[in-house]
């Protein structure tokens, strides 16, 4: 590339009036050939555009994960499930309780009506018994 | 992840901190990612993704020149590694880096985005919302304004 093109091209890079492709150019020449003293200063300018031109940031970036989301999301759902279950477990319980507790009692009642039918027939015979001392009472009029 | 770095470095230019540029960029990605229902329907994702990057560097400079305690706090470490600067100057190319530095923040971003990025003017002008002539005007001021100072540099050595 002829210097007087390189100027000319320079001047116009200047002014903001030079394409992409003309400012290709300008880099290619700045960072590979060797540049004249008076065109020093540019050679650093375009050397620094280079350089930055590379940078990049050593941090890669962390999404917010759908996938740990998601798995939050099932672990609650699972949470929920298990302590519904567990409430109805209890609950299953304590009516199963009711229930026994409610057979144990009418069972006792079964026994205690028996228990007391057979101690009314007891007290039948008791009351014949009376009749068996009035009549003796008659007989020995016994003074009390 | 596609323009991760043009993003990356147009916040860089902005914030200067490479820390603050991650941050920038998490936070873009993050962005995009939540409206990236609305994003498909776009016809350049780049150019919308590095506007809303200017945005948010710009929201953060704001904030942050809000925040007097933080200037201070860093001028006074300034002084602390000034020596350390003043080497770091000495080495051509990062005279460069101080340089792009005095530039304004429109300067600076279109600089970013024509020299080292390479983007035509029309996508310059959609990411700016700026017309391409405006652009033209502020880019030949940002390249003369570099021209100068590396040229009296040059002719007087590091000052």
């Amino acid at each position: 590339m002829e210097l007087v093109k390189i100027e000319k091209l320079i001047e116009k890079y200047v002014e903001a009036e030079t394409t992409l492709e003309e400012e290709k150019i300008l880099k290619n020449y700045f960072l590979n050939e060797d540049v004249p003293a008076h065109l020093e200063s540019y050679k650093s300018m375009f050397t620094y555009f280079k350089n930055s031109s590379l940078e990049h940031s050593n941090k890669s970036i962390t999404f917010p994960k759908k996938k740990n989301r998601d798995y939050l999301r099932w672990l609650s759902i699972a949470a929920m499930f298990i302590f519904f279950v567990g409430i109805f477990s209890v609950y299953q319980n304590n009516l199963r309780e009711k229930e026994q507790a409610r057979l144990a009692y009418a069972e006792t009642q079964k026994a205690l009506n028996m228990i007391s039918q057979t101690l009314n027939k007891g007290n039948n015979a008791i009351a014949q018994l009376q009749v068996f001392e009035n009549t003796q009472n008659r007989i020995f009029k016994t003074n009390k | 992840m596609p323009f991760k770095d043009k993003v990356y470095r147009l916040a860089k230019r902005l914030l200067v901190s490479r820390d603050e540029a991650d941050d920038a960029t998490q936070e873009l990605y993050f962005k995009l990612w939540k409206n990236r229902e609305k994003i498909e329907t776009y016809d350049n994702v780049e150019a919308y993704a590095m506007r809303m990057t200017k945005n948010y560097c710009l929201d953060q400079l704001k904030s942050k020149r809000a925040g007097n305690l933080k200037l201070v706090h860093s001028n006074y470490k300034d002084e602390n590694i000034s020596l350390q600067k003043e080497i770091e100057v000495h080495d051509e190319v990062n005279i460069v880096k101080e340089m792009m530095k005095d530039l304004s923040e429109k300067q600076r971003m279109i600089v970013q985005l024509r020299d080292i990025e390479n983007y035509e003017f029309e996508e310059i002008g959609k990411i700016l919302n700026m017309e391409p002539t405006a652009i033209r005007v502020a880019l030949s001021r940002a390249r003369k304004a570099l021209r100068e100072k590396l040229i009296k540099k040059q002719q007087y050595g590091i000052g």
